[in-house]
């Protein structure tokens, strides 16, 4: 089936398999490789991508279903050489060991602050509990993402 | 903590950013399965539904009709190589490829090559097995009951499912000294199977080079050099010499034990391309992960502690099963076939202990790895830290002061243990001190027995670990004959930069941050000149591996000695551009200066030029050291933490209101990095207190098998952990450190244990075994009337 999306940015089209899982598409078809994969059944988001916005988790979204649609990985977060500043944070809060997990995190964070600009701690851990890390125990992701929505609101 | 070095040259004691950081913020790290190589073939792995069978027949030509696939690799092909079994690291066998039977369910039975992973998992599911059932044995206790069908059939002389006994210590006088207590206290303690499921599965590309000879095997593996001589001697009869062999372990996404073992899907996928010549990839997903990868833990444990009416510990005395599943697969120093579990005296002075385990084979996938532990020690931990609850308890003393009274004294170290181990350095009344000052320990006993009146649940549990790691001293600890040491190569260029080595291999530790500290205190050279490589073995070093907490207590201690041989040829070319004698020198970080003469000096840099420029006559040019370090003791790091749990009456919920964990790993490398690996450790410690378990039922189903069922805790169920720590330098060791990655982990789930049942005792609850579910605490909430 032909396929036509935007990758970060990126016009991307090729023919596919139906079956063809979008996080295959994503890491093999268009070795874009930060997203991972974790479990199969949707419970780690390793997998997590932007689909128009939205977090969904690529290993269970067909690519045909991608179609049309504005995808953003791990990838895109860096604009013009300029690190997002969840990736700053993550970095300085040591939100982050293997960074199995870390791409997820980020791009679940990165939408949830779309929404939620001055989030309570609760509020992240709500948040990200789709998103599992064996390394952190959490705390300092927690932590990282709210710095980031500091750092944003303060206009970094 | 003191630092001696700037921030810029970020010795021990800084908290530096991560120099792993800003490729994994970016997705651009390099996993196992990111790699992709031209012509590259897949393997997918058909797999039993049943827990015990004979294979009738194995049918492929289904398979071998779908586009795509190439070939279906059965145990009869492997045999043909003798490839078919291969030995573990206990020196039991193991099945690559089973020819006859089966032994657990989710066992390979056969694997499918084809030219895409979507080929090769319709070509497995196109593989016609046919089995026929056998009797299975689950429950360990029942495997040796007399008459129990005997499962290893293929060991000609086994007559039962019996693996080995082990024991340690005086029995005589252990038993002499409990028969004399006032006081013993015993219990059953069941520590539960369970699986690391780091978030990365495990898996391997293996490129066999036909032209040059040459295996490439890129692999999430935690030990590489140990796996290249297995590879060497497993495979050496059909041609694999070692130094025809490369393994490499690029980033790994968590290991925690899990990525020791040689896995059967490893050793296929070498098979495969050495047949082919092909590039030849497997990637488990998660539920073979779960259901075929090396478990934790499965200790049936009985214990026994004496004590005097005042409350002095005297003995104790254990006797456990260890249910290892078809094959004794587990990850130890191999004279120790329970590990290190004979650190089980813990923290206290106990005068006589004694052990005994015994070995039995289930049909249960293989294991016996660790949990993010150094060869169970959490189990050892556990128990011993539930018993003194329990005596404590037993006494009506408090629980805090009851270890305060047990404990091995600051003045007692080094400490000879009753089961023979030498504890370093402790002060464990210190860290405890610490842990009850910053929880509020007495109004929070104050504020229990007011709510005990008003029947509300609440407790508090206390665990003061003491763990043993840092594998080991060449005399006592090998790996199928390969001696526990660990290696540090440094090379300093020209220009003052430096490149270091490692026989380890971080799966998210940070080692590429803390080793340059350590050379960095060591050299003054600023961390940030320093790059440090691990996980190539046709570059790197040999060494052991990362497990066991051991990086930083042996490869740790590797890079301090190399670096001291760097600044001792330093110091002569120092002297010798200076026109002084060595003996006029002094060291401080970074330069040599020249006593009595302010301002008289060479930095490392300048030495650094001079070795590869202005060298003294006689010298060898260069300026690069090696260290094959022999530790001449494990290190004994330990802690005391504090969890506070309120319970929910109705519904049987535990929730950990707070938890606080003072540590101490002697001499702090990174502060930041230090408490990261204790947030981690702690979750790893929540995790089978509560919720983690496989189990199976009586075919040997495995329940469990999927994150649909394992439930690993998320953020929300997730505690904000409070940390801190004390710090009492290892003696023997060159910095001082003692290892953190793993306290947490082992001392953690004792502490929850001990709240729930600490809120429990006054209905008449004296334990429960982990994972405490809400299942299990509202029926014993039912059972003592408190629901209905």
């Amino acid at each position: 089936m032909r396929v036509q999306l935007s990758i970060n940015g990126d016009k991307y089209e090729a023919d596919v398999e139906p079956r063809l899982l979008l996080v295959h598409l994503l890491r093999e078809n268009l070795r874009l490789t930060g997203t991972h994969i974790g479990c199969d059944t949707t419970h780690c988001g390793a997998c997590t991508v932007l689909m128009d916005g939205r977090p969904v988790k690529s290993c269970t979204v067909f690519a045909v279903q991608a179609h049309g649609r504005q995808l953003m990985t791990v990838e895109g977060l860096e604009q013009d050489g300029k690190l997002h500043p969840l990736q700053e944070s993550f970095m300085s809060e040591h939100g982050l060991q293997c960074g199995y997990c870390t791409p997820g995190m980020l791009m679940t964070s990165y939408a949830f602050l779309q929404k939620n600009q001055a989030p309570s701690e609760d509020d992240v851990r709500t948040a990200i509990s789709g998103n599992l890390c064996r390394c952190t125990g959490y705390v300092n992701i927690v932590k990282a993402v709210q710095h980031a929505a500091a750092k944003i609101a303060g206009g970094a | 903590m003191d630092t001696r070095t700037t921030p810029e040259v970020g010795g021990m004691g800084h908290s530096l950013k991560r120099k792993e950081d800003p490729r994994f913020i970016r997705g651009r790290g390099t996993y196992v399965d990111d790699v992709q190589l031209p012509g590259m073939l897949y393997l997918d792995i058909v797999r039993s539904p049943h827990a015990h069978a004979r294979i009738v027949k194995i049918d492929s030509s289904k398979a071998l009709a779908v586009p795509g696939v190439l070939a279906v690799i059965t145990g009869q092909d492997l045999a043909k190589y003798n490839l078919h079994w291969m030995p573990t690291l206990m020196s039991d066998t193991q099945m690559v490829l089973p020819v006859e039977k089966v032994m657990y369910q989710a066992q390979e039975v056969a694997a499918v090559l084809a030219t895409s992973r979507y080929a090769a998992a319709d070509g497995a599911a196109q593989v016609e097995v046919e089995y026929d059932p056998l009797p299975v044995v689950v429950d360990p206790h029942k495997a040796l009951e007399p008459g129990a069908p005997v499962l290893r059939t293929d060991k000609k002389d086994k007559k039962d499912n019996h693996i080995w006994h082990w024991e340690w210590g005086d029995k005589a006088a252990t038993d002499r000294a409990i028969a004399e207590s006032d006081v013993t206290v015993k219990q059953d303690i069941y520590i539960p199977r369970i699986h690391v499921a780091s978030i990365e599965t495990c898996g391997c590309i293996a490129h066999f080079d036909k032209v040059m000879d040459k295996l490439t095997v890129w692999m999430t593996t935690q030990a590489p050099h140990a796996i290249r001589t297995v590879f060497a001697l497993v495979a050496g009869h059909v041609g694999l010499a070692e130094h025809k062999i490369r393994i490499i372990s690029p980033d790994i996404g968590g290991g925690f034990g899990g990525k020791v073992p040689v896995y059967p899907g490893y050793v296929i996928a070498v098979a495969a391309s050495v047949l082919t010549g092909k590039p030849v990839k497997w990637i488990e997903d998660r539920m073979e992960n779960l259901q075929a990868d090396s478990f934790a833990r499965d200790y049936h444990i009985t214990a026994e502690l004496a004590a005097k009416k005042d409350g002095t510990l005297t003995a104790l005395r254990i006797k456990t099963l260890a249910d290892h599943g078809y094959t004794d697969a587990a990850a130890n120093p191999s004279k120790f076939p329970a590990g290190l579990f004979h650190v089980c005296t813990g923290s206290y002075d106990l005068k006589a202990a004694h052990v005994e385990v015994d070995g039995a084979y289930t049909n249960k996938p293989p294991g016996g790895i660790a949990y993010r532990c150094s060869f169970r020690v959490t189990e050892a931990v556990h128990t011993i830290e539930r018993m003194t609850d329990l005596m404590a308890h037993q006494l009506n003393i408090d629980p805090a002061e009851f270890r305060m009274k047990n404990f091995v004294k600051p003045e007692q170290f080094p400490y000879k243990s009753a089961l023979g181990w030498e504890y370093d350095s402790g002060n464990y009344a210190g860290a405890l001190k610490k842990a009850m000052d910053m929880i509020g320990y007495a109004d929070l006993r104050r504020e229990q027995a007011e709510k005990r009146a008003r029947g509300e649940l609440m407790g508090i549990g206390i665990s003061s670990f003491t763990e043993i790691v840092g594998a080991g001293p060449s005399k006592h600890f090998d790996i199928l004959g390969l001696k526990m040491f660990d290696s540090c190569e440094i090379r300093v260029h020209p220009t003052g930069k430096a490149i270091a080595r490692f026989g380890t291999k971080s799966q998210g530790q940070g080692h590429e941050t803390t080793y340059a500290q350590i050379l960095a205190e060591e050299l003054g050279i600023p961390a940030k000149d320093i790059q440090v490589e691990e996980g190539d073995t046709d570059t790197a070093p040999y060494g052991l591996g990362t497990y066991a907490s051991r990086s930083t207590p042996v490869a740790g201690a590797a890079a301090a000695m190399a670096a001291r041989k760097v600044r001792d040829k330093a110091k002569k070319i120092a002297a010798h551009l200076l026109e002084v004698a060595e003996d006029d020198l002094d060291w401080e970080p970074g330069k040599f200066t020249v006593k009595g003469v302010p301002g008289k000096s060479k930095t490392i840099q300048d030495c650094a030029f001079a070795a590869y420029t202005n060298h003294p006559q006689g010298m060898e040019a260069g300026l690069e050291a090696v260290s094959y370090y022999d530790p001449p003791n494990l290190t004994y790091p330990f802690g005391s933490y504090i969890c506070v749990v309120d319970i929910d009456s109705g519904t049987g919920e535990v929730k950990v209101r707070r938890f606080v964990a003072i540590d101490d790993c002697g001499n702090i490398i990174n502060p930041m990095i230090v408490q990261g690996q204790v947030h981690g450790g702690l979750t790893m410690g929540l995790a089978p207190a509560l919720y983690e378990e496989i189990s199976y039922d009586e075919h040997g189903n495995v329940q469990g098998g999927s994150f649909i069922d394992y439930l690993l805790p998320t953020a929300v169920e997730t505690p904000k952990w409070e940390t801190g720590h004390t710090i009492t330098p290892s003696p023997h060791h060159p910095i001082g450190a003692k290892g953190i990655g793993e306290s947490a982990t082992v001392g953690a789930p004792a502490a929850i244990a001990n709240a729930v049942v600490d809120a429990l005792w006054h209905l008449g609850v004296r334990h429960i075994d982990i994972p405490i579910t809400p299942a299990k605490v509202w029926k014993l909430l039912r059972q003592h009337g408190v629901t209905d």
